[in-house]
């Protein structure tokens, strides 16, 4: 079928096309990505850079000390895993926060839905260290949280909110939670009504209509918006420093303090290819979830 | 219309012409009306069963509106429905026994056909094996055997509103509601599919209620239609009687072509009633109950008017000129210009090919029956 490709002149000017966003890629991703990795194989040493050449003599000198290194120490193990955990609760929770909130925006009529979803994206006009901060200060044991609950009387001595995982959670869910309203909102908004309608008409009741029709049609949204909370959320790095406690773990933290207190670009680097493989592996398995539904 | 028109089985049975049966399906004063806005306006109408009754009108006429309130869609403003005798006015759609078939037919995306089928008998709790059958069953009476694992995006148009219906009937609902059901299908399918509706309506004996704007459609199809203007209907009655004995102007002008000739009755003889018009007296047959100098309409269909070159001796004669004529294999529709200027519209039927056909400007003779012309007093 070779007259489906087109003209010459065509498929030239579709290779342009992608090539833009490659090149994009190549430049900001690509390149920065190869040059850690090439850190990541090099041994440490007291210069500037701070590691050794992995090309020497024309030999290759490099080597997996650095990732034999991670697994040798159960920090970067432990970090790892306690990264996924606060990933993973923090999407779940943000989907069962976030689904109503798309349903019920998706539902409303005209202006409110365009009101809504402008409330939905409110709070990125304003510095996300700044929110971060805010959440902070509500949480305090003499912030406005502590405060309300000692005047009602529901609890005698202030609540130790800050510094603990579950500030950390609080913050995680509060900052990705847009990321998960809006690709459920583009779902649910373009659901049809007769759909439902239909649904009703052969008999079912409302909690069974969207247990077989709207939630396994928003399932691509779901998908979506659990990829964009989770996958930035693993190598979260602020909103566990400013409010995770002393036993908080998470990767982005370790990342940084290999980086900028040890001083060690060799195991940081190790620690960032690490950790890259371990996002795009969730990415990879989820594509191919999606595949039959498409 | 050059396609035969189908003999209707059930309309060889006329409950509505005596009061003996009870009707199946009681509508009574029934409004919706949408932010004061009446949508539906004081509707009342009896339905029997076994009945294909078409709900005939433009966009915007509350036909879909009244649909939607017998499914449950939406709730009346005021009045009352009631099926098989049991008042449905707060049950909510899903324990209706009704089902509908969706304009756009409404097919859930993310099953298969069987599921689709399976889906409302599955909501009944009826067991997996036997819902498969009754499915399977469905599928062979629409013709769909062998596609039970293809997805509706996998299929054609056609085979699409089969889906539909046989999910809508699988169910065997008391009464079936469609809306527009052959809109979507080209004409060719849209008229093989009338004859199979009405084949399968026969065969399952479900009272339908359909709605359309397509008034062939609601002609072959109906044993009654209702015509419906503004939220109110105009006129229910059998098709023929609705083409041939329209009960007001906008039920003659909107069913078919028509002349309407507007006038006053003059003077009323045992055989014949004189209607004085700006184009001149025009008989027609007596009708009871009309004052002298009473302000009347004469409709008068195109098929019923003969076109000649020489004056033929019919009950009303009329001269023209032809203005314009369109060949259409069957007929040949003239546009006619009358002394006073009005225009008329005539068919003529062709019987073979004429040396010297009626063409532009020709000085014509118009010729129409007493029992040609109907009396529009609304």
């Amino acid at each position: 079928m070779s007259h489906v490709a087109g003209s010459p002149r065509m498929s030239w000017r579709r290779w342009l096309v992608v090539a833009i966003p490659m090149l994009w890629l190549g430049v900001f991703f690509l390149l920065p990505f190869i040059e850690v990795a090439r850190i990541s194989l090099a041994d440490p040493a007291l210069a500037r850079p701070p590691y050794t050449a992995i090309w020497a003599d024309g030999r290759f000198t490099g080597d997996l000390e650095n990732f034999l290194f991670l697994l040798s120490d159960s920090l970067y193990v432990n970090a790892y895993l306690s990264s996924i955990r606060f990933a993973f609760v923090s999407t779940v929770l943000a989907l069962l926060i976030g689904y109503p909130m798309a349903y019920a925006i998706a539902r409303a009529r005209e202006p409110w839905r365009t009101v809504l979803l402008f409330l939905v994206i409110l709070p990125f006009w304003t510095s996300f260290l700044l929110r971060v901060y805010a959440l902070v200060g509500l949480m305090n044991p003499t912030g406005p949280i502590n405060q309300l609950l000692l005047w009602l009387g529901l609890i005698g001595e202030p609540l130790v909110m800050r510094q603990t995982d579950f500030a950390v959670y609080v913050g995680i869910v509060y900052t990705y939670l847009p990321f998960m309203i809006l690709p459920l909102y583009a779902v649910l908004s373009k659901l049809d009504d007769a759909l439902l309608e239909a649904s009703a008409d052969l008999g079912a009741h409302p909690a069974v209509t969207f247990l077989t029709v709207t939630l396994p049609l928003s399932l691509p949204g779901v998908v979506a918006g659990a990829m964009l909370v989770f996958i930035p959320s693993i190598g979260e790095f602020v909103i566990p420093a400013l409010l995770g406690g002393p036993d908080t773990l998470m990767i982005g933290q370790v990342l940084w303090n290999e980086f900028f207190s040890a001083r060690d670009w060799t195991v940081a680097s190790a620690v960032a290819v690490a950790m890259l493989l371990l996002i795009v592996l969730p990415i990879l398995w989820l594509q191919k979830m999606m595949e039959p539904a498409r | 219309m050059t396609q035969i028109l189908p003999n209707n089985t059930a309309g060889e049975r006329k409950p509505w012409r005596g009061a003996s049966e009870a009707p199946f399906v009681r509508i009574r004063d029934l409004s919706k009306r949408f932010a004061e806005i009446p949508a539906v306006d004081d509707v009342s109408l009896d339905i029997w069963k076994g009945e294909i009754f078409c709900l005939l009108g433009g966009s915007g006429c509350g036909k879909s509106t009244l649909l939607r309130m017998l499914a449950g869609f939406e709730a009346p403003t005021s009045g009352r429905i009631e099926i098989d005798g049991q008042d449905l006015s707060n049950v909510p759609p899903e324990v209706r026994p009704t089902n509908m078939m969706f304009q756009s037919y409404a097919l859930f995306p993310h099953m298969t056909v069987e599921a689709n089928v399976a889906y409302g008998l599955r909501r009944e709790g009826m067991r997996r094996a036997e819902a498969m059958d009754r499915t399977a069953d469905m599928l062979r009476l629409v013709q769909l055997s062998g596609l039970e694992k293809r997805r509706p995006h996998q299929l054609s148009g056609g085979q699409r509103q089969r889906v539909a219906l046989a999910r809508s009937l699988v169910k065997r609902p008391k009464l079936l509601l469609l809306d527009e059901p052959l809109g979507a299908l080209d004409r060719k399918l849209r008229e093989e599919t009338q004859f199979e509706l009405m084949n399968i309506q026969d065969r399952m004996g479900i009272t339908f209620i359909v709605v359309t704007h397509d008034q062939e459609e609601a002609m072959t199809l109906a044993t009654r239609i209702g015509v419906m203007d503004a939220g109110r209907i105009r006129q229910i009655d059998e098709p023929r009687v609705v083409y041939e004995r329209p009960a007001n102007r906008f039920v003659a002008d909107f069913i078919g072509t028509v002349n309407i000739f507007e006038g006053t009755v003059d003077a009323a003889a045992p055989d014949a009633m004189r209607v004085r018009t700006p184009e001149g007296p025009v008989l027609v047959r007596p009708l009871k109950g009309l004052r002298h100098n009473q302000s009347v309409a004469v409709a008068v269909r195109p098929e019923k008017m003969s076109l000649t070159r020489e004056p033929t001796g019919a009950d009303n004669q009329l001269q023209a000129t032809v203005v314009d004529y369109a060949y259409m294999g069957d007929v040949t529709i003239y546009k006619l210009a009358l002394p006073g200027g009005r225009t008329l519209k005539v068919s003529k039927a062709n019987h073979g090919l004429e040396a010297r056909p009626i063409s532009w400007d020709e000085p014509v003779h118009v010729g129409f029956s007493t029992a040609a012309g109907v009396v529009l007093t609304a």
